[in-house]
């Protein structure tokens, strides 16, 4: 300890301590330099969402006045909320970084993966297809993504560096052992890790951040009247992507967005709020989890979440 | 821009938790996070939906709520560290739910290597058992600074004081063999809920608070990271065109500010801190784990692996100790055993080196935790003290003064897997 003043102490005299969204901070940069540092040809995926929005901003903080060690890359499905995919170019563009676009559509098209049809039709599991094609094609050994363990309960079990195989495939029983802050992100050529700064986030970390830090987020994540339909207790935009079941009236209500993923998989909720304060209040009394609000893929088996990753899916 | 600053309450948590199924350890996580309205409407309902499958009947298996993997919930089992989230309006709790089991040592291992706190569960009609022994014992070794034990199932013993108190006083006989210091009791029963948010009506001998109120005013102050000034380079930031250089990365212990005389190891470069930073600022201190970017006053030659320590003399300090010589308690595991003249990379910190097993000294036996000398390998789970000759001087402190600069981990180069925790003695 110094003998000059007392160094646990700030120049108000204040003692040094971080709230729990600075500390989750520091660990999130701390990982993304480290993978910065020991991968070769990482990639961090920005879908225009929330929690790449963080992810991004975290990147400035890990990166500047330096530019991001990695490109940036969006699987797009074709089937995206257009408020998000303006939204993610204009975020691009202010960043000044290189975007890649992963197209489905193209997947679809050279035949790698088959449209599915009828009104369940999604094109949520044709992601992972498109995916790794573009890990492959690209040469990643490294993709940041935005997810988050309090979301779902396979995620719960999945290491910050999630070592994949040459197949792209998680393996839950053979997840190397993750010590103090010391990532092992060693892979083979073909192999690669999805890393995951925000594991130790909850949905009310990442609002409460986009508010400390005054993030710009899709416009649609805040109430906005939208013509929607009701199918299994969740509410749907109408869109041409969309085809509706018998008994199914498309009706206008104030809605906001929770997630935001592919419009055939992603359900709205019903809100007025309008501002990022009255989100925030919204989320932190909450009884319902996001996932289980707003996304219907992962409502299809008690393990539906851990059968996608198994298959190479974030 | 000055330092985030706020008051403790606000902080972060880390709980490491470590028992057995049989030892209540899911329920009483399911409880904590129950009662602590954590869990959510539609989690329940699956929760509810699961335990009706199973059990045939009514009521709520609060363990279902943590067993995440197809594989566990099938075989009523936790193979893996499971992180849980939860937020009181004192603080915010991140929870590594690791198995017990003897062959999960690894696991444990890693849920509790960044614990604050370590929940030791015990079973008020067993006692301390041999499991018990050895949780104790790898939080004793992984440093974690508090223990809160819960007497479980407190329910099934007629909430008897005198049996609580026999546990307590076996218990006190432990933590002294093991050096464990701050240690705290909680009579419980995770399946009814006494003494876990709410205090207990069954069991008015007791005065303490309920395990909650425990970790919402658990005291860290004392314990943040050492108290010695270390900075690890992690990465080099360069704006060429405004001529920047600066040293990002995350403070290890002890406090940075602008114009610290400092030492850049291991070439004993010396040199002062220009400013400390992030991209919002300048800082007027940075202390640990806070990652921020430092320029330091002189075109000095510094990289990735570096660590970044206060300059001789300048305070009364302990300094690293630079060396390719390492004596340190590994936790071994992988399938096959640790032998003499085992070739190994080891990361500690930021730097990346490779190391070769001169000796192994003792190996822990986890049944009597004594230390059996001169051992012929590690077996996969065993703990035991390793010397290492490094291939490059590493800058590090005593695991017990520095947990970040104090551990390594151990990786096989053939196959990138890691086998090893280092911590150095």
């Amino acid at each position: 300890m110094s003998t000059i003043e007392d160094p646990t102490v700030n120049a108000d005299g204040n003692p040094l301590q971080l709230s729990h969204l600075r500390v989750l901070e520091a660990e999130a940069i701390h990982i993304m330099r480290e993978v910065a540092a020991e991968l070769e040809k990482p990639v961090l995926l920005f879908s225009g969402g929330k929690d790449s929005i963080v992810l991004l901003r975290l990147a400035e903080k890990a990166f500047r006045p330096g530019r991001f060690p990695f490109p940036l890359m969006h699987v797009d499905t074709g089937h995206n909320f257009p408020e998000v995919i303006e939204f993610r170019d204009r975020r691009v563009a202010e960043l000044g970084e290189r975007l890649i676009v992963a197209s489905v559509q193209d997947s679809i098209d050279q035949g790698r993966v088959k449209e599915e049809t009828g009104p369940r039709a999604s094109r949520n599991r044709l992601q992972t297809t498109t995916l790794l094609d573009a890990i492959e094609e690209h040469g990643f050994d490294a993709a940041f993504g935005g997810a988050r363990r309090d979301e779902e309960r396979a995620r719960a079990k999945e290491r910050i560096f999630s070592f994949r195989d040459d197949f792209g495939t998680w393996d839950p029983k053979r997840q190397r052992p993750e010590l103090w802050s010391l990532y092992n992100g060693r892979v083979a050529r073909g192999e690669s890790v999805r890393v995951f700064p925000l594991s130790n986030w909850t949905e009310l970390d990442v609002w409460q951040y986009i508010a400390e830090e005054d993030l710009e987020v899709p416009n649609i994540y805040f109430a906005h009247e939208r013509e929607v339909f009701k199918r299994d207790g969740m509410l749907y935009a109408t869109s041409d992507h969309m085809e509706l079941m018998e008994n199914e009236e498309p009706f206008t209500t104030s809605v906001r967005y929770r997630t935001v993923g592919d419009m055939s998989c992603t359900g709205a909720v019903a809100s007025t709020a309008a501002d990022l304060d009255t989100v925030v209040g919204e989320i932190a009394a909450t009884r319902i989890t996001e996932r289980g609000e707003t996304r219907a893929d992962d409502r299809v088996t008690e393990a539906a979440m851990e059968d996608r990753k198994v298959a190479g899916y974030f | 821009m000055t330092a985030p600053v706020t008051t403790i309450e606000s902080a972060l948590l880390r709980i490491a938790t470590a028992g057995s199924v049989d030892d209540g350890k899911s329920t009483l996580i399911g409880r904590l996070l129950y009662d602590s309205k954590a869990i959510l409407a539609d989690q329940l309902e699956q929760v509810q939906e699961a335990s009706e499958r199973r059990s045939g009947e009514g009521g709520l298996d609060l363990s279902l709520l943590t067993d995440g993997l197809r594989a566990e919930r099938e075989q009523g089992i936790t193979i893996d560290v499971a992180y849980r989230y939860f937020q009181t309006a004192r603080r915010k709790f991140v929870l590594a739910d690791t198995p017990g089991h003897v062959q999960y040592t690894r696991n444990m291992v890693t849920g509790a290597s960044t614990a604050d706190v370590a929940i030791i569960l015990i079973d008020a009609r067993h006692g301390v058992v041999e499991q018990t022994r050895r949780h104790t014992f790898i939080a004793s070794l992984l440093g974690i600074p508090h223990l809160a034990v819960c007497v479980n199932k407190m329910d099934l013993v007629d909430y008897a004081e005198d049996v609580f108190d026999g546990i307590v006083r076996d218990f006190c006989a432990l933590a002294k063999q093991l050096g464990v210091k701050d240690v705290e009791f909680f009579p419980i029963s995770a399946k009814l809920g006494d003494n876990v948010v709410d205090a207990s009506a069954a069991m008015n001998w007791y005065s303490g608070t309920p395990l909650l109120e425990h970790l919402e005013t658990l005291s860290l102050a004392d314990d943040e990271a050492g108290q010695d000034t270390r900075f690890p380079v992690q990465w080099v930031i360069r704006d060429h065109d405004a001529d920047y250089r600066g040293y990002a990365g995350t403070v290890a212990g002890g406090v940075l500010r602008a114009g610290d005389a400092v030492v850049v190891l291991p070439s004993g470069v010396q040199t002062t801190i220009a400013a400390v930073e992030t991209i919002d600022g300048e800082l007027d201190a940075a202390f640990a784990p806070m990652s921020v970017t430092v320029r330091l006053a002189d075109n000095v030659d510094a990289s990735r692996g570096d660590m970044i320590a206060r300059a001789p003399g300048a305070t009364n300090e302990v300094a690293p100790l630079v060396t390719r010589e390492l004596s340190a308690d590994v936790s071994w595991m992988a399938e096959a055993p640790l032998r003499p003249g085992a070739r190994l990379a080891l990361k500690h910190t930021t730097s990346s080196v490779r190391a070769i097993v001169e000796g192994l000294d003792d190996v822990v036996d986890i049944a009597t935790l004594e230390r059996v000398v001169s051992p012929d390998e590690l077996a996969l789970n065993d703990i035991g003290r390793v010397r290492l000759r490094v291939s490059k001087p590493l800058a590090v402190d005593p695991y017990e003064r520095n947990r970040t600069t104090g551990s390594f981990i151990l990786i096989y180069e053939a196959t990138n897997e890691s086998v090893g925790a280092g911590m150095i003695r």
